[in-house]
């Protein structure tokens, strides 16, 4: 059991964004959401190892490794340059660039940052499909003592079980969730999956007062939060008055496939939805500072 | 160009105030003597650019940083001005008013307006909270306004005080330029609470600079030190001489290895350094009369408590050069992994470099010194530097995270005596998040930092080597001048030395696309 794995995509040492202070974030590979609108569309599939991506790369840092039979690729950060050539020649739109860390790993990592950062959050993808080693990482922070008084979030979609966010609870101090639409067919429509458990996970986690931040991102036109305006407002009036709303506006950057064909979400239009859901009564809304 | 044209030049020029152009006019007078008797070496080593007397006049009749007592000052007002000894906080401020104008520096105005709150403090008695705020922002309006120019330098804090609290709320509210700002922290003495403002007030306007406390506290007699200018700690009541400084980058690239550079480049160069010194401060210690001034004769300065500062530069070069690793590129920026602020060995073999400088500072005497030594200073840069990075920084544009960046220049911190800044660029999504930049400031100075200073990428006042500007004054600049003495530097630096192009780091996954580049 000490021994599990996590495939991350990336680690970044400081972030301001990731909840309250400054934070260590790990991204971890995989998702079950197939968003149109995804803006690191890399991150959802896991790589299978086929190898295409290998001689496209322009500095040799991707190489096939074949041992009994099973072959994997090999990604030496050194000479890679981050041009991403590999993720647009990838069948599956996925990232070779990611790396597997064990928790003894990721704590030597943490330990050397721990004056500089008030927590950790694990992202994604979607983290919580990795929830045991998540789990594993959150307890071994909590019991070593140089490291427990930093705070440990979970930024998700929200799609984790009632069961799994109950063996998680217990680890973790609090939760981000992007509710990525308020209608079931407008949420399908752009996540390809139905949203009963966010809502439900955004349930247990206001009870338990360990929900941090609500995320909408506003795709004018697609997301149907404006037009959902007065059902919106009502929901989200009732969460704790400490979470955080935060409202995301929808960019280009990343946004591969369909997507690309809708509308950014100006400043604008960001306002007028933010003046919509405070003149309702939703009070901690939380801006984007630039739109680009 | 001959002499009077390049008079004329400076008369006619329809970018510069009749201050300025006095200033510029002075400056070519001194500029026409001849330079002091310095040997042919020390000479040829200074045209070489290896040796740097930053310009301070061929013929030096002030100290280049003047730290008066101000407390001293207020208690006992002064004959040579005509002022009493000061009885309330109206003329406090007023008397401060008028003694700044009598404070040289190598500017020509000062840069250094004391510890405000240990100044005020005691005039505070039975003013209420609104009338101090009044009085002080009028106070710190006048100082933009009058002494345009931002190495000229407030301290505040340890202590938690109303003086403390209304200048921190008073600088984020008029985000001036001028005057810079140290907010000196003590783990022991500050309350988190005020170092948050203070962190706060980075993310609005990049002021205040964040200085250790106790580790200047520590280098310095129980008279005290101040901080000056940008980022130089120097002796309460004293000063610095003269600034003499050495690149390292030339050092390095004389030296035929790494042991050639420590035994014989190194130290050859560091003697050179010496001499210039000791030449520069006897003509201002022996031969202007400076030290026959009111100030002295007054008892706000005095002549033991002034310093040669030792400045370096180019540290990045030097390391880069011999690593024998490849001038950094652009095709090299986005992995400079062997370099110098990335790579343990090459981080390493800087900190090697402080440690020998602090060696050779604390073992040769000067004439005319702090302890009869001169202090190792990490040098911010001047305009004209090109292709060599200020002080110990990680070049612009190639710096790691701030984390990492901190974590890399950590260890130089604890040589150099009379100042030292590295500025961190900070992504600006901290805005919305300043307890992030508080934590980082906090986790900096715990690993030893000397002082922590930080730029909000997009704010408009930003830290060039080590003073203030406005981007956009910068873009005005060439149209029509600038009433302020530095972004005419800054300009020019922002044009030579690409020092704006500092690369925020976008840390959001939503919000980064204004770094993908």
């Amino acid at each position: 059991m000490q021994n599990k794995l996590a495939t991350v995509s990336q680690i970044q040492p400081f972030s301001c964004v990731d909840g309250p202070g400054s934070r260590l974030v790990i991204f971890l590979q995989g998702c079950n959401y197939n968003c149109k609108n995804c803006h690191n569309p890399h991150t959802i599939d896991l790589c299978d190892h086929c190898g295409d991506c290998v001689p496209t790369c322009p500095t040799q840092a991707l190489t096939l490794v074949t041992t009994e039979g099973t072959s994997r690729i090999d990604w030496d950060s050194e000479p890679c340059t981050q041009c991403d050539t590999c993720l647009s020649v990838c069948p599956k739109q996925s990232s070779p660039k990611t790396r597997q860390y064990s928790v003894e790993d990721l704590l030597v990592l943490i330990h050397n940052q721990r004056h500089f950062i008030n927590g950790i959050t694990i992202s994604g993808g979607e983290a919580s499909l990795q929830l045991a080693f998540i789990i594993e990482l959150f307890k071994a922070i909590k019991s070593n003592k140089e490291l427990s008084h930093l705070t440990c979030m979970l930024d998700t979609n929200g799609s984790l079980s009632i069961n799994g966010w109950h063996k998680l609870l217990p680890y973790l101090d609090s939760a981000m969730i992007d509710l990525k639409a308020w209608q079931e067919e407008t949420h399908r429509y752009i996540t390809g999956r139905d949203h009963h458990r966010v809502f439900q996970s955004l349930r247990l986690l206001a009870e338990h007062g360990k929900l941090y931040e609500v995320r909408l991102l506003h795709i004018p036109g697609i997301s149907d939060f404006d037009s959902e305006i007065e059902a919106v407002a009502t929901y989200l009036k009732q969460l704790p008055n400490s979470v955080r709303v935060k409202l995301n506006a929808f960019q280009h950057h990343g946004v591969t496939g369909e997507a690309r064909q809708w509308g950014t979400c100006s400043e604008e239009q960001m306002k007028l939805l933010a003046s919509a859901l405070s003149q309702r009564g939703v009070g901690n809304l939380v801006l984007p500072s630039i739109y680009l | 160009m001959a002499f009077q044209d390049n008079l004329v030049q400076i008369i006619s020029d329809p970018n510069l105030s009749p201050k300025q152009k006095s200033n510029y006019l002075a400056l070519a007078a001194e500029a026409s003597l001849p330079y002091l008797s310095i040997s042919i070496a020390v000479n040829q080593a200074k045209e070489a650019g290896i040796i740097c007397d930053m310009f301070e006049g061929h013929a030096p009749f002030k100290p280049r940083y003047v730290l008066p007592d101000y407390v001293k000052f207020l208690q006992q007002g002064s004959q040579y001005l005509e002022l009493s000894p000061v009885q309330d906080f109206d003329e406090a401020l007023n008397a401060l008013t008028i003694i700044y104008h009598h404070v040289p520096s190598v500017t020509s105005i000062p840069v250094y307006l004391g510890q405000l709150d240990d100044i005020l403090l005691p005039y505070t008695d039975g003013i209420d909270a609104e009338s101090i705020y009044r009085k002080l922002k009028l106070f710190w309006i006048m100082l933009d306004r009058t002494l345009s120019d931002a190495f000229m330098h407030v301290n505040i804090g340890p202590s938690d005080n109303i003086i403390c609290r209304t200048i921190l709320r008073i600088d984020a509210e008029l985000k001036q330029i001028a005057p810079n700002l140290t907010f000196m922290y003590d783990p022991d003495i500050t309350p988190d609470e005020l170092l948050q403002i203070a962190a706060s007030n980075i993310c609005e306007c990049s002021k205040p600079h964040i200085a250790n406390y106790p580790i200047h506290a520590n280098a310095y007699d129980g008279q005290g030190f101040g901080i000056v200018s940008c980022y130089n700690s120097l002796p309460l009541a004293g000063g610095a001489n003269t600034l003499v400084r050495l690149n390292l980058k030339q050092v390095a690239l004389k030296a035929l290895n790494i042991e050639d550079f420590f035994a014989n480049t190194l130290p050859h160069y560091c003697q050179l350094t010496y001499e210039l010194i000791e030449s520069r401060a006897r003509f201002l210690h022996e031969e202007s009369n400076f030290f026959n001034s009111f100030l002295v004769k007054e008892g706000l300065i005095e002549e033991s408590r002034f310093a040669p500062m030792f400045g370096i530069y180019g540290m990045a070069e030097a390391v880069n050069i011999l690593q024998g690793n490849p001038e950094i590129t652009e095709d090299s920026l986005d992995k400079p992994s062997q370099y110098y602020g990335h790579n343990q060995a090459a981080n390493k073999l800087g900190h090697r470099i402080s440690k020998a400088l602090d060696t050779i500072i604390k073992s040769t005497p000067v004439t005319y010194g702090y302890h009869g030594r001169a202090l190792l200073h990490s040098q911010g840069g001047i305009s004209l530097d090109k292709d060599v990075t200020p002080g110990v920084r990680i070049p612009y544009g190639s710096e790691p995270n701030p984390i990492a960046h901190i974590q890399a220049l950590a260890e130089h911190h604890q040589y150099y005596t009379s100042g030292i800044s590295d500025i961190l660029t900070i992504d600006e999504t901290v805005k919305s998040n300043p307890q992030a930049m508080f934590q980082l400031c906090k986790g900096a100075l715990s690993l030893g930092f000397r002082e922590f200073t930080a730029n909000v990428a997009s704010n408009d006042l930003v830290r060039v080597t080590g003073y203030m500007i406005k981007l956009s004054d910068i873009a005005a600049f060439k149209q029509q001048g600038s009433r302020t003495n530095t972004t005419g530097l800054g300009a020019e630096a922002a044009a030579n030395t690409g020092m704006l192009n500092r690369k925020p780091r976008v840390v959001a996954q939503e919000l980064s696309p204004n770094y993908a580049k």
